[in-house]
């Protein structure tokens, strides 16, 4: 067989989620942003809830997540997400709530609202995107920083004297019993992604049936802030994040 | 045995060269034009060697601009 023999939409067994807008991301080349989007997108679409899902964008580099995925969005001021998704889900308990948050949002000027938003199990799907750096202001040091690590507020590395410890959110959400799935993932392989797919899909699910919060951290990467190629980026994460920020399970209810 | 052939497809002008469909694809069949680059300036991702496909879509799973289609046959 020809290769255009084979290209026909018969035998397509990937294309683009139609819900992704034609736009194209303002992502630098490699980031982890892209895939999670692409991720909620096919998650929507094959789970019928396009009409039914409300996300919750943060500030950060997702800010204009509202522009590339095509359902009902409102935009939070920076790390107030969780609040605004709780009221939006006490106020239409029929729709699905998510946040989409990167680690300055969520775990830093976001703590307070992230804490108490999962402390009262409120019923949304928390996703969680952790590359460890402020990306979008030109990669300065985030509280997820790991020891030693360069940016451009800790040149010569973060020092645990100086900048204190890196800040592990996920595993002090799994303590609370608002909480009803808290996991972490990363996308740096097909395998990874695919078991992300399945973990935002429980996310999604628990918040549906009213179970209480959900918190997907998926473990990213930053190709731009961490001065690396997108695939040495993904090779670095594998290595040293993935030391302190483990992935799977933390609570499964 | 049946035989699975496959094919991809990628969107030129939205891919960013970032070359993780091409680490990823077990077969080596993705590569980046190495001297042609799109209307952004990116040298983008192309099936260099498309007898080798064979389907799997692990490139499109890891793309981060959503450029790649994938095809399926299985011959018996």
């Amino acid at each position: 067989m020809t290769p255009e023999e084979i290209i026909n939409p018969a035998n397509r067994v990937y294309a683009r989620p139609r819900l992704l807008t034609e736009a194209n991301t303002h992502y630098c080349p490699g980031c982890s942003h892209g895939v999670v989007h692409r991720i909620v997108a096919e998650l929507l679409e094959e789970m019928g809830l396009e009409n039914r899902a409300v996300g919750v964008a943060p500030v950060g580099c997702a800010v204009f997540a509202y522009n590339y995925i095509d359902v009902d969005w409102v935009e939070a001021a920076h790390g107030r997400a969780p609040a605004v998704a709780t009221a939006l889900s006490r106020l239409n308990p029929d729709n699905l709530v998510f946040t989409y948050q990167g680690d300055g949002d969520l775990a830093a000027i976001g703590t307070a609202e992230t804490i108490h938003a999962a402390n009262r199990g409120e019923n949304i799907a928390i996703i969680f995107i952790n590359n460890a750096i402020y990306g979008m202001t030109g990669g300065q040091m985030a509280p997820t920083t790991l020891l030693g690590q360069k940016t451009a507020t800790t040149p010569y590395g973060r020092r645990a004297d100086l900048n204190g410890y890196p800040l592990n959110i996920t595993d002090l959400l799994a303590q609370l019993r608002g909480t009803c799935y808290v996991t972490r993932q990363a996308v740096h392989t097909a395998a990874a992604a695919r078991k992300t797919k399945a973990a935002i899909k429980k996310a999604f699910e628990n918040a549906l049936a009213g179970k209480g919060t959900s918190v997907v951290e998926v473990v990213g990467t930053c190709s731009s802030g961490w001065k690396m190629t997108p695939a040495q980026a993904n090779d670095w994460m594998a290595e040293h994040m993935t030391e302190h920020y483990p992935l799977g399970d933390l609570k499964n209810e | 045995m049946p035989k699975v052939i496959g094919a991809v497809t990628v969107d030129a002008m939205r891919c960013k060269g970032c070359e993780l469909c091409v680490v990823a694809c077990p077969t080596h069949t993705l590569a980046l034009k190495s001297n042609d680059v799109n209307d952004r300036g990116y040298h983008y991702a192309y099936a260099a060697d498309m007898a080798t496909c064979i389907g799997c879509a692990a490139c499109a799973t890891v793309c981060p601009d959503a450029c790649i289609e994938v095809y399926r046959v299985i011959e018996k």
